[in-house]
């Protein structure tokens, strides 16, 4: 109780003096806004649906994306897991184009495919996809060998591999990447519609800000951080539960 | 021996891989507009390099992630220790704080326009509210496990606030905020990148979008790849670093 108060005191301060010196006039409206502005201002843009649909925007390209890096990832993951030969021949290319920041590849993604859900999209697989497949390949170097023998004596198939043996041992340790991954996801989304595409949120705060529509911009930063801030939880929450975040533990439901 | 075979392995499928890609853009298999052939771009990048034209928006760059990476880095480390050393002052910021980490930083530009203009006092904020969570995260992390003993024996030797935090407390949690900090200035470079594409600051990210609005790809590759040897560059740099301040620390793991 007594944390909890204290938690919320200084947010409660500066928002109340925020309004009373803006009110009192030594706060510029046009630049500040005021908090009773900027409510006003997210209530209208959800009433008349426009901050909805640049969420989806927002929120289809981001899941887009970590969707297509968690398959790519996974799946050489799991190739170059498997077989230490043929990472050591692959890894220090892999080595050498992960420092690349994935917004230099704004331009680029933006040459190849105009503007719109695919550029923005792609440039989300390549910031996703690194810390999937670098997770996924130690995830898999850490399965219990005797499990591989286990699939070698019992001569399954790939696929059959794949679902019975490599993906419950693994999946522990990979959801720790997916993790990384979809909060990254979201970050470069709205990044890449801050620089340059013109669609979803980050596009949403660019425009209220050149339309001197402070209050709108405002709304819609605190939405933003509502949004962020809930995938973070919900994050936490479904790693805590996860089956046996060590290896063994899903193996033993499954063997 | 076997290093050199599995690393000449390494090289031959790089080599490979860049050996396709001109043979194909050669043949023009594959548009060279979108993809020029990597002697294209690295003869580019060659001609900036002689000509000079390298130097001035690697410079601006690397400067403007310098200094939000050092401002991120000396809030992030007063922040965290107050944070990692007082439970009141937890109480009171964690929220607060809980609320802004997750936002993308990217996301504070539009205001931080609209409050500093189109400058390169806009560029800094922007980088430093970007790049320093993981300091701060990892000195919170570093100044709150410091080792109940030691505080015993500061308590003995009777150390002055001051004494404890020189001498125990920052050394103590020196290895967190110097991985932090390597985590953070791979954010800086990000967000340098970021603002001088959005706000029309000099440098290596608006080299590459005016280079992209121009169709001249091979500057466009040129300024990729000059951007992925400079992240790889402060990572090992860092990474160099670290170990040397760090020599006294007998190893853990």
């Amino acid at each position: 109780m007594k944390r909890a108060f204290r938690g919320a005191l200084i947010p409660a301060i500066l928002l109340v003096s925020w309004e009373a010196l803006s009110r009192a006039g030594i706060l510029p409206m046009d630049t500040l806004s005021r908090p009773s502005a900027i409510v006003r201002a997210g209530f209208n843009g959800f009433a008349d649906g426009s901050i909805l649909l640049a969420t989806w925007q927002t929120v289809e390209a981001a899941l887009t994306g970590f969707a297509v890096a968690a398959i790519l990832g996974i799946l050489f993951g799991v190739i170059l897991g498997l077989s230490p030969r043929l990472e050591r021949v692959v890894g220090p290319t892999v080595d050498a184009l992960r420092p690349v920041p994935a917004v230099a590849l704004i331009p680029l993604s933006l040459l190849l495919f105009g503007f719109g859900l695919q550029m923005e999209g792609w440039v989300i697989v390549f910031a996703c996809l690194w810390p999937i497949l670098l997770v996924t390949i130690a995830a898999v170097r850490g399965i219990e060998p005797r499990l591989l023998e286990l699939s070698r004596v019992l001569q399954l198939g790939f696929a059959a591999r794949m679902r019975k043996i490599i993906l419950p041992a693994a999946l522990g340790r990979i959801s720790v990447g997916l993790r990384v991954a979809i909060s990254i996801s979201l970050v470069v989304a709205v990044t890449v519609e801050i620089v340059l595409n013109p669609r979803g949120l980050g596009y949403g705060m660019i425009i209220a800000q050149q339309t001197l529509h402070p209050d709108l911009m405002y709304a819609e930063l605190v939405w933003l951080g509502l949004l962020g801030w809930a995938l973070n939880v919900a994050l936490e929450r479904t790693l805590a539960r996860w089956p046996g975040g060590s290896d063994s533990g899903a193996m033993r439901g499954r063997l | 021996m076997r290093w050199l075979r599995s690393s000449s392995g390494a090289a031959l499928f790089a080599l490979a891989l860049l050996l396709a890609w001109q043979v194909m853009a050669d043949h023009k298999i594959i548009s060279p507009v979108f993809f020029p052939s990597p002697s294209r771009t690295l003869g580019e990048l060659w001609r900036e390099i002689r000509a000079g034209e390298l130097w001035a928006p690697l410079g601006a760059t690397t400067l403007r992630m310098f200094y939000g990476w050092v401002l991120a880095s000396l809030l992030g480390v007063a922040i965290g220790a107050a944070i990692g050393s007082s439970r009141t002052a937890r109480d009171y910021l964690n929220p607060l704080l809980e609320f802004m980490r997750p936002l993308p930083a990217s996301a504070i530009i539009p205001p931080a326009i609209l409050l500093l203009g189109l400058s390169n006092e806009m560029a800094t904020a922007v980088i430093a509210f970007g790049a320093i969570w993981p300091v701060l995260l990892s000195s919170v992390h570093g100044f709150s496990s410091i080792e109940p003993q030691l505080l015993d024996v500061s308590a003995a030797l009777r150390l002055t606030r001051m004494q404890l935090l020189a001498k125990i407390a920052v050394p103590g949690a020196l290895p967190d905020i110097l991985a932090g900090a390597r985590v953070s200035l791979a954010i800086a470079l990000i967000l340098a990148v970021v603002t001088e594409m959005q706000a029309s600051q000099p440098g290596l990210g608006q080299n590459i979008l005016l280079a992209q609005r121009s169709y001249r790809s091979p500057e466009l590759y040129a300024g990729v790849v000059t951007l992925g040897v400079l992240g790889f560059l402060i990572n090992h740099g860092l990474m160099l670093l670290e170990r040397r301040l760090l020599r006294w620390r007998p190893a853990i793991a």
